[in-house]
């Protein structure tokens, strides 16, 4: 017999990433501006956690909804900062990474052919998750006059008042779009007047620069239809530990679970004893790690502004989203890693809305940041 | 953040950030950087501007010697510890002097092309000082971490070179 992918699986391209990686890895001495995750390392503190539950032996399952201590945490850490508030009994569920939360959630909460509309650019998982789910995927896809905001407007000329879901990620990879709590009631509105689920990832929280980060599920009528995901990876720079968690009533909780409880069993233990440290006492590092966040964001929005790149202003995550100044941006980013050894990942990776643009990571140091940046100026030149 | 304590980290995180550089990180304008930093060095905020050299890195055959120096000393009606300091202060060889608490009064960092260089300065131009009774000195054998500066964080990025 020979192994045949399933037609689900057969329906899904690869990832638009995966052809820039290889071609990055081809090549020697490369600037990568391509990464998606931070350049620091994790908390020495949440480290040692994760070192002293191993020396302890503390290596076995943990319930499968996670820790009971650090669903705690999260929900302290929830409230506190996001005005989020969760029950760590019922509504908190710890997952492997956001990634899986949100693959629960489609799998969980939809049915076969059930339509999920996706805000796009986005996160490369959405669109094949849903897939994978048995879900139709409707296209969003938010504009660049808009700074990639959703509104009511791309909404309804999307079709996305027949979706049974809206999934969207603000602060948004990979365009580093954020969006007001203002902004977000007019979002909020359409999804009661037409009964839609939202998916928020949320994971980039707490890397908001402008203005205070606003979760949806906060907004009148909301709570009761949001499942918020977020996660240890981006604000903590813990990406390898793999942990994240989703917060919504029990009874996606409860479902979501369900699937968890027969896949993964329970988050990674080492990584949930590093989590509550790290909510316990690292925030310190994040504030500091915003704040070089920060710097090299007004300096990349800054030297693309003199070399004449549209970018409009990035207000969160760690992307810059210049348009491209080739029609192909493909052609663009190939050239640019060829000629000048930098890599940039075309904007077309990320779906819909994201054509003629090029994501831009700035979780990089500053000495990199700047030669990058000189070379890519260069190259324009 | 202050714009002028924010000037002072960059600054003391890279002296060779450009003003347009430091403009470009803070928003601010080049102007009003370069006339920030012109105010900081008028002030005596901003002392100099330094590289931090690994030594052992550096392919010599010349010796490069550091000792850490701790002085005790005694004072009397007419001598302060700032009397003292400044006649330590100005010999070439001490790099850095710092009064401090516990249990010995200054801790001195003195450089040399040679051990035998050092020891000579410090028992011939240090320890005659009428106020100081004691020196004890360390040689420093290696040096992993120099004003912040980490010396065995290599190119070890093992992140991949794009992600999603």
């Amino acid at each position: 017999m020979t192994f045949e992918p399933s037609a689900r699986v057969e329906s899904v391209p690869p990832s638009g990433i995966r052809r820039f990686f290889e071609l990055a890895e081809e090549m020697d001495d490369i600037i990568s501006l391509g990464v998606g995750e931070p350049d620091f390392s994790a908390p020495w503190a949440a480290r040692e956690a994760a070192i002293t539950s191993l020396e302890q032996g503390k290596t076995a399952y943990t319930a499968n909804r996670g820790k009971r201590e650090l669903r705690e945490r999260i929900a302290r850490y929830e409230a506190a900062e996001h005005a989020l508030t969760y029950d760590p009994d019922e509504e908190i569920l710890v997952t492997a990474g956001a990634s899986e939360g949100i693959d629960l959630a489609f799998r969980a909460l939809l049915d076969p052919g059930d339509a999920v509309a996706v805000a796009q650019p986005c996160y490369v998982s959405y669109v094949p998750g849903v897939t994978f789910a048995g879900g139709e995927v409707i296209d969003v896809p938010t504009r660049a006059d808009d700074e990639f905001k959703l509104t009511r407007e791309v909404l309804e000329a999307a079709g996305a008042a027949d979706a049974e879901a809206l999934i969207y990620c603000y602060p948004n990879n990979p365009t580093g779009a954020t969006m007001t709590g203002e902004e977000l009631r007019e979002v909020a509105a359409f999804c009661r007047e037409h009964d839609l689920m939202v998916f928020a990832d949320e994971i980039y929280a707490d890397l908001t620069y402008e203005h205070e980060h606003t979760s949806i599920a906060t907004l009148p009528g909301m709570r009761e239809r949001t499942v918020v995901f977020n996660g240890f990876s981006k604000a903590f720079a813990m990406t390898g530990f793999r942990l994240g968690y989703a917060m919504a009533p029990p009874e996606a909780i409860t479902a979501m679970n369900r699937i968890h409880q027969y896949t993964m069993l329970s988050a990674p233990t080492t990584a949930q004893h590093a989590a509550i440290e790290a909510l316990d006492n690292c925030r310190e590092e994040v504030t500091e790690m915003t704040t070089q966040y920060d710097r090299r964001r007004k300096f990349i929005l800054s030297r693309f502004n003199e070399m004449g790149l549209d970018c409009f202003p990035a207000a969160g995550a760690f992307y810059a989203f210049p348009e491209c100044p080739w029609d192909d941006a493909e052609a663009f980013a190939e050239a640019l890693l060829e000629d000048q050894g930098v890599a940039v990942v075309p904007g077309t990776a990320f779906g819909a809305g994201a054509e003629g643009h090029l994501r831009v990571s700035y979780a990089t140091g500053m000495a990199e940041l700047k030669e990058a940046m000189d070379r890519i100026e260069t190259f324009l030149a | 953040m202050s714009s002028r304590r924010e000037i002072l980290e960059l600054l003391r995180e890279n002296a060779r950030y450009t003003t347009e550089d430091i403009a470009h990180m803070t928003g601010e304008s080049v102007d009003d950087i370069e006339s920030t930093i012109e105010e900081l060095e008028e002030a005596g905020v901003v002392r100099g501007y330094q590289a931090v050299v690994d030594w052992n890195a550096v392919e010599t055959d010349e010796e490069r010697v550091r000792a850490i120096v701790e002085l005790n000393v005694t004072l009397d009606r007419e001598t302060s510890y700032a009397d003292i300091a400044n006649r330590i202060a100005k010999f070439p060889e001490v790099t850095s002097l710092r009064l401090i608490s516990g249990d010995y009064d200054f801790d001195m960092e003195v450089e040399g092309d040679s051990m035998r260089e050092v020891s000579h300065f410090i028992s011939n131009k240090v320890a005659p000082i009428p106020e100081i009774t004691q020196t004890v000195t360390h040689y420093v054998m290696d040096s992993y971490k120099e004003q912040g500066m980490r010396f065995d964080d290599h190119d070890d990025d093992e992140r991949l070179s794009v992600s999603p």
